[in-house]
């Protein structure tokens, strides 16, 4: 009994020869090729749309309305705004790539080819959120690269600015794939930056210092996690900020892990892609 | 040596509360070429979903050239090849990103990929096409596209569901030979077809199943001779008013010159013919009504339904 057990495992592990970790390795990478390749092959709809709306932004409030509002927080408006902004396309794009992406391959069924492969869920997962952050951060730098038509500006503390930046996309791709995991159809893609994103963003101190508000709706706002992430940019990039660094350091790690672990466990599930 | 595919006692009941498996025992050999057949419904899809871990089984086991489908999922998904029914590849990538992307996933290096994309596409007749958007190919080309995504990362167990629906007789024709030359190369094959033609001309062994158990299990010749009675139809060169009365033989004009006979078993075609021509009925040409394989399909299938409604009433 214990021959034919061994004789049974020798076969099998003369016959299957299995390298997990360049099944890993190889399958990440394609996952980040196939999509990186996806954002550039469609660059009219994925990093032109955000320099053109940013465009308009710093016409409209920078140069327009903010040459009568004069100085934000000890700066030029249109300066103040810069960090903002950057922001607000990073966490947008992050998400909305992520979201569409997985959604679309879900919708038209080739998640299916991820799905039998054997490539383990947290490989799957970090490939989408690689090629999301890209996007998020390639239109973050679209943005710098316009603002800098506008105003001029220096970095103040570059690892804070890059550390904000990195954290935000990734947080962000990973809260668009857990969107793209629960959306059963197109309209569902939509809602949450709609109606959660798009509010937080605009709440979120891209315009104005929290400092002008009554106290009572300065406390409230900093329940809100993109303020947060908006002033610790406004740190790297102007040196300035409303709020504590570290705290916004803490509330955007903690967002990413309690994010990402939830979309492992989804995926782990299996749930909306396995029945 | 170890089963390229070893099923036990496998369940699945969905959230609705539908039992679409219930109790599926059934091994596969290394390069078998195995067919599985069964009515809409019976529950070849959920199997395959399950095998191809798209579908979460309820209880039982399954293991994959050795490997357990839920504790070594993994390696038992690195050894299968899987093409599914309906198209699902990325309509707005070529051909060749669709293959050679799908090698990715199973850790095969680009280079590796990219010589064997060529080598499968131009195989399957895709070679013009290897550069071209995926959704300008016709339903035969999508079809043969999904078996060479499916071969690239070189599976040991190949599993088409209805491969060939849809597509035309000579394209059909051309997939068979090509399953037949990759089974010959060591692959076991494993598929789902309606088409009792291709189960017949295919496979070495069968397995019926039909709400949700395994009715019969056993080589394509055995199962052809459990078919003991075979019906043929004659085209007379006149005319006839009544079917002619032929000693345990079943006779049926369908028109007047139009003779179906039921032969059992026993009965040797020349006893008929004798019988005919002694009444002055002249045969002008004789067919088979249904493929042999399918006219025994739906005596089983018949059988197995009479026995569950038997079994639900008592």
């Amino acid at each position: 009994m214990s021959q034919a057990n061994s004789s049974h495992n020798v076969a099998k592990a003369r016959s299957h020869t299995i390298n997990m970790a360049q099944i890993t390795w190889t399958g990440y990478r394609t996952i980040v090729r196939k999509e990186i390749t996806r954002i550039l092959r469609i660059w009219t709809q994925t990093l032109v749309p955000p320099a053109i709306t940013m465009t308009l932004y710093f016409v409209v409030f920078g140069g327009l309305i903010g040459s009568r509002v004069g100085e934000m927080g000890g700066f030029d408006y249109m300066q103040f705004i810069v960090p903002g902004l950057v922001m607000m396309s990073v966490i947008t794009n992050a998400y909305g790539n992520v979201s569409s992406s997985f959604f679309s391959a879900k919708f038209a069924r080739h998640v299916e080819e991820l799905l039998i492969s054997p490539l383990p869920n947290w490989v799957i997962v970090a490939g989408y959120v690689t090629a999301g952050s890209f996007r998020g951060l390639a239109v973050g730098v679209v943005v710098m690269i316009v603002a800098s038509f506008f105003t001029e500006f220096h970095i103040a503390h570059w690892p804070v600015m890059l550390g904000v930046l990195f954290l935000t996309a990734i947080t962000f791709s990973v809260a668009g794939m857990i969107n793209g995991i629960f959306a059963r159809k197109f309209d569902d893609v939509a809602i949450i930056p709609t109606f959660i994103l798009t509010p937080l963003t605009y709440l979120g101190g891209v315009f104005y210092s929290i400092n002008l508000l009554p106290e009572f709706w300065r406390n409230v706002s900093q329940v809100n996690p993109i303020l947060h992430m908006v002033n610790a940019l406004r740190y790297g990039m102007l040196g300035t900020s409303d709020l504590n660094i570290g705290i916004a350091f803490a509330i955007i790690l903690g967002f990413l892990v309690v994010l990402l672990s939830l979309c492992l466990y989804l995926m782990n599930r299996g749930v909306g892609l396995r029945s | 040596m170890t089963a390229a595919l070893d099923i036990q006692q496998l369940r699945k009941v969905y959230a609705n509360g539908v039992e679409a498996l219930r109790g599926v025992d059934l091994t596969v050999q290394q390069g078998d070429f195995f067919g599985l057949l069964g009515p809409n419904g019976a529950g070849k899809s959920t199997l395959i979903g399950i095998l191809s871990s798209l579908v979460n089984a309820s209880s039982g086991n399954a293991r994959i050239c050795g490997f357990d489908l839920h504790k070594e999922r993994a390696k038992a998904m690195a050894h299968i090849g899987l093409v599914p029914q309906e198209i699902n590849f990325n309509p707005f990538e070529t051909p060749m990103q669709i293959v050679v992307n799908q090698a990715g996933y199973y850790g095969v290096p680009r280079a590796v990929a990219t010589a064997r994309a060529e080598v499968l596409l131009e195989r399957l007749n895709l070679g013009e096409k290897a550069h071209l958007m995926s959704r300008s190919l016709s339903g035969g080309m999508k079809r043969r596209l999904m078996i060479a995504r499916a071969l690239v990362n070189e599976p040991k167990v190949l599993i088409l569901d209805e491969p060939t629906a849809g597509v035309d007789i000579e394209i059909r024709r051309s997939m068979w030979e090509f399953l037949s030359e990759i089974n010959a190369r060591g692959t076991t094959v494993i598929l789902t077809t309606h088409y009792l033609e291709e189960a017949e001309q295919l496979c070495r062994n069968i397995a019926i199943i039909d709400h949700g158990q395994i009715i019969e299990n056993t080589d394509v010749k055995t199962l052809i001779k459990k078919l003991d009675v075979e019906t043929f139809i004659l085209d007379l060169a006149r005319p006839v008013n009544n079917p002619p009365e032929l000693d345990g033989v079943e006779c049926e004009l369908t028109d007047p010159q139009t003779l179906e006979i039921s032969l059992p078993r026993e009965r040797t075609v020349n006893d008929i013919f004798v019988h005919l021509q002694s009444r002055d009925i002249q045969v002008l040409s004789m067919r088979n009504k249904a493929n042999r394989l399918e006219e025994l399909f739906m005596r089983l299938l018949n059988e197995h339904g009479h026995n569950s409604a038997e079994r639900q009433a008592s």
